[in-house]
């Protein structure tokens, strides 16, 4: 139950600034200046990659191989996503098609 | 008249490619807002957090806090280990983003997981300026959030569909821009090493963790490269410009 508004506001509050300012951080290190370092535009180009990459795996960071109810409806789907997006190319049928897939899978057959 | 039509050719664009992220961000936020209703906070309090902090999986672990009544250094902590791998998602729009003006804040500010991918996957058309893209996409996301968050904590209870497994949609878009990202690069060495470094922090840290130190090690893994991976992006370049 909400216990003190003034508290709450307050988190709400360091929990803002806190996010902008992780945001901000690169812009604030190496937005002032009138070049930006090699190492940091080479970074921003390649490191997308390994953040995406990164990115898949902690969204399929709760899958459980020992039980097949935790790993099948992710890596069912997830399969499905990847060959309909290489055949296709249609980002929302690849989307869309994938999450339906997923939703089925765990409401109806690993319930 | 003209000037009526770009903006709309603007604003259209950048709307079919924010549609990925509507899905996700309107379901996620309603949950958001159930959570929060549940917690005693109304509606109000939905909109002005989704406004102001605007970070997915934090504002879950917030309300937690909330009602807690958690220290303020301790939710800075937790905030620092949630978000701390947006520090890297600034590096790909430096330059891009300083030119923006009086834009550039918000864009830092709106520079959330699913913003940061779709701008990666955007390929600005011809004719229109990425600044002016950009900018609706991130204001598009934005906005999903922030509907989602209020119609969760006024209407949630409502809602009698089962939406079970719907934040998958987060994951097949990921899954998406990395299929996209890997067929446009002949280089696939920064893919895999994220890969490899997300499952192996993965297994050593938990689900929790990991995310921070792998981020860390793909920085290092790939200056410890640069020589060799630039040399083949330059040459990649080269060859499109041939």
């Amino acid at each position: 139950m909400m216990l003190h508004a003034g508290h709450s506001l307050a988190i709400v509050g360091v929990t803002a600034v806190c996010t902008i300012l992780i945001r901000a951080f690169p812009f604030l290190v190496f937005g002032g200046r009138k070049e930006v370092p090699g190492a940091v535009r080479y970074l921003g180009a390649v490191l997308p990659a390994s953040i995406m990459a990164v990115l898949v795996v902690y969204c399929m960071r709760n899958m459980d191989f020992m039980a097949i109810s935790h790993f099948a409806p992710s890596l069912a789907a997830g399969i499905l996503v990847v060959g309909l997006h290489v055949w296709k190319k249609n980002i929302l049928l690849s989307i869309g098609a994938g999450t339906v897939c997923y939703m089925m899978l765990v409401q109806m057959v690993f319930v | 008249m003209e000037e009526v039509q770009n903006g709309k050719g603007y604003i259209g664009f950048a709307f079919r490619q924010s549609v990925p992220v509507m899905l996700g961000y309107i379901f996620l936020g309603i949950a958001f807002g159930l959570l929060l209703q549940d917690a005693g906070y109304s509606f109000v309090w939905a909109f002005f957090i989704s406004v102001i902090v605007y970070a997915g999986s934090m504002q879950f672990i917030m309300v937690s806090l909330m009602t807690g009544g958690a220290g303020l250094l301790y939710t800075a902590v937790m905030t620092f280990f949630i978000n701390g791998r947006h520090i890297f998602y600034g590096l790909s729009f430096v330059e891009k983003y300083k030119k923006m003006g009086k834009a550039c804040p918000y864009m830092v500010f709106s520079l959330t997981d699913e913003t940061y991918s779709v701008l990666c996957g955007t390929k600005v058309p011809e004719g229109m300026k990425e600044d002016k893209v950009f900018f609706w996409i991130s204001l598009f996301d934005h906005s999903y959030w922030v509907a989602g968050s209020v119609l969760g904590a006024v209407a949630g209870s409502y809602i009698t569909i089962d939406t079970t497994g719907i934040d998958f949609s987060m994951t097949a878009l990921f899954l998406v821009i990395v299929v996209e990202q890997w067929q446009e690069q002949r280089s696939h060495f920064a893919a895999i090493t994220g890969a490899i470094c997300g499952i192996i922090w993965l297994l050593l840290l938990g689900p929790d963790r990991f995310i921070l130190p792998a981020l860390c090690y793909c920085v290092v893994i790939l200056l410890a490269v640069r020589g060799s991976v630039e040399g083949r992006t330059t040459k990649q370049k080269e060859e499109v410009a041939g």
